[in-house]
């Protein structure tokens, strides 16, 4: 009966506060229903039984969500929605889409045979199970994921930078004194 | 509760977020609606390890999975509109139409 409630509570939550992001004209707003829509799905996951899971999803959700609001401020041009504002085209194409898209999930989601539950909850924590896998059998899947994580932060280092060292000395970093378009420093 | 249950909320966020990348003009807006549908997904994938196969971790790895690509989304996305933002003062899916076919 508990268990119900917060589903539903969580559930509603999520998706309701999911839509308001893109009816809100604030743009902290729109950020922090978004935050409030993941936050629920990790109440959700929690409530699944992944608990590490959940706290992970809900801990990053929420820096990340400042860091998108911030950013949201920076892009913007009406940041704080003073003003009703509208930035959206193809509205009524993207809503059949979508409406589209949701009646063939639930569609086959009610009516797909599901499998009983195979094997049962493990009795140890689901966590151990998880790192247990992880530097396992799924150990390929984790090299991946850190490589992936390296590379982004390489190249989100490379596409938000202004003027790299290549920039400022040449193809082979060998120009003095560096290429830069204020003259200053020490002895220039 | 049972797993249509919580599928069927998944499906709800991942066609909300869904509307919101198609219809959003601003590229911030549109990674918040990608966001929205990974969301989904991770929600899906949790339902399906409680439901189906609690005895593997496969679920749970997925999950993994999708809070990583969460992620990498944000991070490349902010930096692809900061570069992009500096170029040519964009920050409009309108404006960024080069590659379009």
């Amino acid at each position: 009966m508990l268990g119900d409630t917060v589903f539903w509570v969580l559930s509603v939550a999520a998706v309701v506060s999911g839509a308001m992001v893109f009816r809100f004209d604030s743009m902290p707003r729109a950020t922090y229903a978004l935050l409030l829509s993941l936050l629920c799905v990790g109440g959700l996951v929690i409530q699944l039984g992944l608990d590490y899971l959940g706290v992970v999803v809900i801990l990053m959700m929420t820096i990340e969500m400042a860091i998108m609001a911030v950013f949201m401020v920076m892009f913007m041009m009406n940041p704080a929605g003073l003003m009703p504002m509208s930035m959206v085209h193809n509205t009524k194409g993207a809503a059949a889409v979508c409406a589209g898209v949701f009646a063939a999930l639930a569609v086959g989601i009610l009516l797909a045979p599901w499998p009983g539950r195979a094997g049962t909850m493990p009795d140890a924590d689901p966590t151990k199970a998880l790192g247990l896998a992880l530097m396992g059998p799924q150990m390929l899947t984790m090299m991946t994921l850190g490589v992936t994580l390296f590379a982004t932060i390489v190249s989100t280092v490379v596409l938000a930078t202004r003027r790299g060292r290549y920039d400022r000395f040449g193809d082979d970093l060998r120009t003095r004194p560096a290429d830069d378009p204020v003259r200053g420093g020490v002895g220039r | 509760m049972n797993l249509e249950l919580f599928l069927l909320v998944a499906a709800a966020l991942f066609s909300v977020g869904l509307f919101g990348a198609l219809t959003q003009q601003s590229i911030v807006m549109l990674m918040m609606g990608l966001e929205l549908m990974i969301g989904g997904v991770i929600l899906a994938a949790a339902a399906i390890w409680h439901y189906i196969a609690p005895a593997s971790s496969d679920g749970q790895v997925l999950i993994v999975l999708a809070v990583t690509v969460m992620a990498v989304e944000m991070a490349v996305g902010f930096a692809v509109v900061t570069a992009l933002f500096r170029q040519r003062e964009v920050d409009m899916t309108d404006e960024a139409a080069e590659l379009r076919g």
